[in-house]
């Protein structure tokens, strides 16, 4: 009957408990899998997700949840993600391997049910996973991995979803891999309330404040959720994804992270790992992700995705000639790429609130209003990268980089169309 | 309070050799796991080097209460997870005292048929897929559901990530690591298509080992649940309705099987399982008649089917398997509160040592 007085304690020292957890440096990996005892770097993101309602002794569980268990074996857990049938829905499950691994090469292809994700019929309902990358995976520590797949029939074609392949492809053709094409992505993303899905720090019911405070803000009134920016910050650092930058965005509730320099595919595989990463950030701290690009209607800003570009003629001397012509190529193929740049992007490229009309092709200097910018730095040094702003949030960074690449660089168009593009735009090219 | 956290971790190593054993029994429901713990003078690790211990039977529905005790012997050892150091799990099974198994030890039967010769030679293997809702407690409604309501339908939740499709992920990954330690072959975690509802693999595993570490398993998820506050339930169909079931699908090769020209020992042993489809739907688990409907990626109770990637059939072969002409096969009919022991031995006997009696007619 001991076992009756002992909940009504661990309900309290659960209290205490949470404030106790010492927060620890974040761990500095990279892409090495060296064995380090304090995987426990990783207990500051560990909130139970249980939310407060249930009791039971915290510490117990996070000691279960944070164990390091290369003293006792070998095997380690994978977990392979890949997007589903929405395009923009990541799913991921585990699987034990029997010790470390260097390269996704030497990972075993795995299948599962196309049937519950949009993907296969459920007489026919394997869908193959290929790994395609590794990184490591802050949430378990020592040496468990998160490897990023994509998905083929058991017949070994890639299925309509996969957007990977497509692009693999066209990164390796010998022209776009010889100008090492970089590629840096600034993924905008809103946090919603779990249950009412109205945007964090937004009263219930009501609006905040107008636009104006928010922007890279601090303070209890003027920035909500940094907690999940900060942590998802560096679970991708410690992951191996090459996030640049955060800083908190014009709508509150909203924020924004960067990933890059990237060059080709990777770019999409890290973006991709780093929306798992934030999905599960948020679902430990009980707030919901949102990707869509235009989450409130009205006076708020969308979200975006915007995709800085370069190549190596590019960022070579004389290279400004050469976006400007990257540039007469992207306004001549404008509605093809609109139509891969996410799904519900006309309830946000408007042409207010910092964006060009879905249906105009612009550019300019420093100019937020237009399709592609081109910085300051860019047209005084003569060389540099461009920034294309149409992408939206909820974009699959695959299509969209492989496109960028497609268009500058593999497509030409005729020469009369060149020359109205380039009259029509007031371009010398 | 936090004086109690420091004595749970208390590392004794360094002040006595002696040994925490927690001996675990399947009660008498079949599903109810029950566990004391004893102190043990040193480190073990041959289950046949501890000693058989008994409990009072009569408060687990196994005995009568003027002859009420139950022996239990070692049969397995696990490394204890939440006690650490050398201290152990002991896995055992129920005897009256002159010896007999007692009805509801279905260890014994098991053990009989994988010690046969001629099940033994064909090195049976296990992959088993046990699936399980976890509950809010005193309300029994699925957690991450709101009360007095539901969630919105089956979609987004299958190996999902986000506050909004996926509850529960702690003890899920937990339990990963629990198992992990405690030297159980855990092979895989996953979210399930119902929300709240989740799953984990346990195998290959070799004959009478698959029932003991699925067993072993189960009682951690039990004990991690109760640190978590929350309920977990094996039922087969917690909730009714276009939700889904919980089952525990069974993969099953043996060496046979696993050498050339496999596929047709497969095909073999699918037909001996289809004319005993009733004998093993009896013994697959309570109320699976409300999970096994023909929807929800489940055949119909009553019909027995296999088929190629099939997720409707009763038998499923992957595509690997029909592909390289060797394998294994998954037996999808098993719920969530199977015993393991009965359905991995059934299988075993239905397959190796029944002979075929649909196509000669004769034995």
């Amino acid at each position: 009957m001991a076992q009756a007085v002992v909940p009504a304690m661990q309900c309290q020292m659960g209290a205490l408990g949470k404030s106790a957890v010492r927060a620890r440096p974040a761990a500095a990996g990279g892409r090495v899998w060296g064995v380090r005892k304090a995987a426990r770097g990783t207990a500051g993101f560990k909130v139970l997700a249980l939310g407060p309602e249930t009791t039971g002794v915290v510490q117990r569980m996070n000691q279960l949840l944070d164990m390091d268990t290369t003293p006792f074996t070998d095997k380690i857990i994978a977990e392979y993600i890949w997007v589903g049938g929405s395009g923009i829905d990541i799913r991921s499950k585990s699987r034990t391997i029997s010790k470390p691994v260097e390269d996704p090469s030497e990972l075993p292809k795995w299948n599962y049910d196309g049937s519950s994700t949009g993907q296969a019929p459920g007489e026919d309902s394997e869908v193959i996973l290929y790994p395609q990358a590794i990184f490591k995976d802050p949430f378990r520590g020592g040496n468990n991995i998160i490897v990023m797949c994509d998905t083929y029939t058991p017949q070994g074609e890639p299925i309509p979803t996969n957007k990977r392949a497509r692009a693999a492809q066209i990164f390796s053709d010998p022209k776009v891999s010889s100008q090492v094409p970089w590629f840096g992505i600034e993924q905008e993303y809103t946090l919603m309330q779990r249950d009412v899905n109205w945007p964090l720090g937004w009263p219930v019911g009501g609006y905040p404040g107008p636009q104006g405070p928010y922007y890279c803000a601090v303070g209890s009134d003027k920035s909500f959720g940094r907690d999940i920016s900060d942590a998802h910050y560096k679970a991708c650092l410690y992951a191996g994804i090459e996030i640049s930058g955060t800083n908190g965005e014009v709508m509150p509730g909203q924020w924004e992270y960067q990933v890059g320099p990237s060059v080709g595919i990777d770019a999409g595989d890290h973006i991709w790992a780093s929306r798992y990463l934030l999905e599960r950030i948020t679902e430990q701290a009980g707030v919901v992700l949102t990707l869509d690009p235009k989450p409130i209607q009205g006076d708020w800003n969308g979200a975006g995705c915007h995709t800085n570009y370069s190549t190596k003629s590019m960022r070579e001397d004389g290279g400004f000639e050469v976006i400007k012509k990257a540039i007469l190529n992207l306004s001549l193929r404008h509605d093809l790429h609109i139509s891969e740049y996410g799904e519900g992007n006309e309830r946000r490229l408007t042409g207010l609130h910092e964006t060009a009309s879905i249906s105009d092709f612009s550019w300019g200097v420093a100019n937020r209003g237009c399709s592609i910018r081109v910085g300051r730095d860019t047209e005084a040094k003569g060389k540099g990268y461009l920034e294309d702003r149409r992408p939206a949030s909820n974009m699959d960074p695959y299509t969209v980089t492989a496109l960028l690449a497609e268009t500058t660089i593999l497509w030409e168009p005729t020469l009369e169309a060149e020359a109205l593009a380039a009259k029509k735009l007031a371009m010398n090219v | 309070m936090s004086l109690l956290t420091d004595l749970l971790n208390l590392d004794l190593s360094d002040c006595t050799g002696k040994i925490i054993a927690e001996y675990i029994w399947v009660g008498g429901t079949g599903m109810d796991v029950r566990s004391k713990a004893r102190t043990l003078p040193g480190p073990v690790d041959d289950p046949s080097k501890l000693p058989n211990w008994n409990f009072d039977g009569s408060s687990t529905g196994q005995a009568t209460g003027d002859d009420s005790e139950v022996i239990l012997r070692p049969q397995a050892i696990f490394r204890d997870p939440f006690r650490k150091g050398n201290n152990i799990l002991v896995i055992c099974d129920c005897y009256s005292p002159t010896g007999e198994p007692i009805p509801s030890n279905k260890r014994y039967n098991a053990e009989r048929i994988f010690s046969h010769p001629d099940v033994k030679a064909e090195e049976p293997w296990y992959g088993i897929e046990q699936e399980y809702t976890l509950l809010q407690k005193d309300t029994n409604w699925p957690i991450g559901w709101p009360l007095g309501g539901y969630p919105g339908p089956q979609g987004p939740y299958y190996c999902g990530a986000g506050a909004d499709k996926s509850y529960g992920r702690d003890i899920v990954d937990a339990h990963y690591k629990a198992c992990l330690y405690a030297g159980i072959n855990i092979g895989g975690i996953n979210a399930e298509v119902m929300p709240g509802q989740w799953e984990f693999q346990v195998g290959p595993s070799v004959g009478i080992s698959a029932g003991d570490q699925l067993w072993a398993a189960r009682y951690i998820l039990e004990r991690i649940t109760e640190i978590a506050g929350v309920v977990v339930s094996f039922d087969p169909k917690p909730i009714p309705g276009e939700w889904n079931g919980a089952g525990a699908h069974v993969n099953f090769s043996t060496k046979s099987m696993r050498s050339e020209g496999g596929y047709e020992l497969i095909k073999k042993a699918i037909k001996k399982l289809e004319a005993r489809h009733m004998e093993h739907i009896a013994a697959y688990g309570e109320g699976n008649e409300r999970r096994l409907t023909g929807r929800h990626e489940t055949a119909d109770i009553n019909t027995f089917t296999w088929g190629v990637a099939n997720r409707g059939a009763s038998v499923r072969v992957g595509r690997d398997t029909e592909k390289e002409g060797k394998g294994y096969f998954e037996d999808r009919r098993p719920s969530s509160n199977m015993d393991p022991y009965v359905v991995t031995s059934m299988i075993a006997e239905t397959t190796v040592l029944c002979n075929s009696n649909l196509s000669n007619g004769s034995k």
